[in-house]
């Protein structure tokens, strides 16, 4: 139920604001879901799996979706991604956690002024 | 479109996914601003970077479950209360003063970050130097 709830909200936020839903799910499962810092990152990247697999179809339809584009961003960033959690592994949960903060912190300010 | 932008778009890419793989966030912060900047809409750049993070945020995935980090099942609730929140939300923003939300998830943000670190500081080992 709290799953429901956390998904709802990041869902919302991520609706209002374009991007962001793993923003708001990460700390979500750590403080309200008591999950482990880790497996709330990596639960958190399935899920926005399925809620972007969602909004593709709605965007292509509406012919909002340039593949080429897409490949020339989106290919580079599974490299990226293999590297982060992969060395993600290694950094202390702590630094971890820090870190996220002050991402949190960066994108509170940008909403707060833009 | 210059070589140089190309080269550009690619490590901006690559920076989203660390960011994607190190936070389990999908990437789209990175995504939609580099996308903005290569000429598509708002709309475009919005959907685009919907494409994109999918194969991020499952090249992330799979990395993690070999690690054992991954709850599929969590997940799958949890995705899919993100799509009836994405739906509601999106109903939702014609009838709520857009800049007092902001401001709200603003604040919300600066609260659960506080929290984060605050909870962190509380449990770091009272001996740093034996751990």
């Amino acid at each position: 139920m709290r799953l429901v709830a956390i998904g709802l909200v990041a869902g919302v936020f991520s609706a209002f604001f374009g991007v962001g839903g793993g923003i708001v799910a990460v700390p979500l499962l750590i403080l309200v879901a008591a999950f482990p810092e880790r497996v709330a990152t990596a639960t958190s990247l399935l899920a926005i799996a399925i809620t972007a697999s969602a909004g593709v179809v709605v965007f292509a339809l509406r012919s909002e979706v340039d593949v080429g584009y897409a490949a020339l961003v989106g290919l580079p960033a599974t490299v990226g991604s293999l590297a982060g959690t992969a060395w993600q592994q290694r950094i202390r949960t702590s630094t971890l956690t820090y870190c996220f903060a002050t991402l949190l912190t960066a994108i509170g300010v940008w909403l707060l002024v833009s | 479109m210059s070589a140089s932008t190309i080269v550009l778009a690619i490590l901006l890419g690559i920076s989203a996914g660390l960011l994607s793989g190190l936070f389990g966030v999908g990437g789209g912060i990175l995504f939609v601003p580099t996308l903005l900047a290569l000429g598509l809409t708002q709309l475009e750049a919005q959907g685009t970077s919907l494409l994109a993070i999918l194969p991020t945020v499952v090249v992330g995935a799979l990395t993690q479950r070999r690690y054992g980090n991954l709850r599929a099942r969590s997940a799958l609730v949890l995705g899919l209360g993100s799509v009836v929140g994405v739906e509601a939300g999106a109903r939702l923003v014609t009838h709520v003063p857009e800049d007092l939300l902001r401001k709200l998830f603003g604040v919300l943000l600066f609260a659960v970050a506080a929290q984060l670190a605050v909870r962190t500081w509380r449990r770091r080992p009272r001996y740093p130097e034996s751990s």
